[in-house]
């Protein structure tokens, strides 16, 4: 339910826009948490809530693209739109949130 | 580094005031439709923003960023919004759209007996110091960046 309600936000952020040629909302910031937003080009979207000191986000969302097209969309058992449930998406996307986290606030590749 | 535009809005929705200095693109609807779309957007964000919070919130809603530009909110405890939209190299300014609240709106506004509350603020003085106000501000340039 709040995924749609996200959805539609993320469209209104880009009718509303002053400027030519925005994208719906990349990052909303609070004072508790920051919510990053990564849309494809197939539409669809990644949601990250993260601390808001939290570097290399941007990064780990691609990476999360990276496994949701590697073991998701190779996978001949996952149908499309239904909830994933493939064990190795989950194992590797454990792997690339804690490898995020230890990176911490000194962003990737420290 | 530029200010695209600003709206006040009270605690029922309506529209204080709007101004804007640098918008390349209207919505495609009309002004009063904008106004509402803007409140409502709002208005939903908030009760996202508390809903999916971990932690107790103190301050809410801040800012949201696109790729083109990042939209900065402030909120009184009376309900009065301050929405700013800029453009992605100005930082947080919660203490410009604070100024904006306390030193322009209540200063020029709330304490003017011959302005009514309720209603879009019809006072050139208030519009015109803004405008000068936000012209001062070190991230707003006269050239459209």
């Amino acid at each position: 339910m709040l995924a749609s309600m996200f959805h539609s936000l993320f469209a209104i952020g880009s009718q509303l826009s002053p400027e030519q040629g925005s994208s719906g909302i990349e990052m909303l910031e609070t004072d508790t948490f920051k919510l990053h937003c990564f849309q494809t080009l197939t539409g669809i979207k990644f949601v990250v809530l993260a601390d808001p000191r939290q570097a290399g986000i941007d990064s780990l969302l691609r990476k999360i693209y990276e496994i949701y097209s590697d073991f998701a969309l190779k996978n001949p058992f996952y149908s499309l739109e239904m909830p994933i449930r493939c064990e190795l998406f989950e194992q590797n996307l454990k792997l690339a949130l804690e490898v995020a986290e230890k990176a911490g606030t000194f962003g990737p590749g420290s | 580094m530029t200010v695209h535009n600003l709206y006040l809005f009270d605690r029922n929705g309506v529209c204080l005031h709007y101004s804007e200095w640098h918008r390349k693109k209207q919505a495609g609807i009309s002004q009063e439709e904008e106004f509402k779309l803007m409140y409502g957007m709002l208005f939903s964000i908030r009760s996202f923003v508390s809903k999916m919070s971990p932690l107790d919130m103190k301050d809410g809603f801040l800012a949201f960023q696109t790729s083109r530009y990042k939209l900065h909110y402030y909120e009184t405890p009376t309900g009065i919004k301050v929405v700013m939209n800029t453009d992605l190299g100005v930082g947080p300014i919660r203490d410009v759209l604070h100024h904006i609240y306390s030193a322009l709106y209540v200063e020029l506004v709330v304490k003017n007996p011959l302005c009514p509350l309720g209603q879009t603020v019809q006072s050139e003085l208030f519009r015109s110091r803004l405008d000068s106000y936000i012209r001062s501000l070190p991230f707003f340039s006269a050239r459209a960046g």
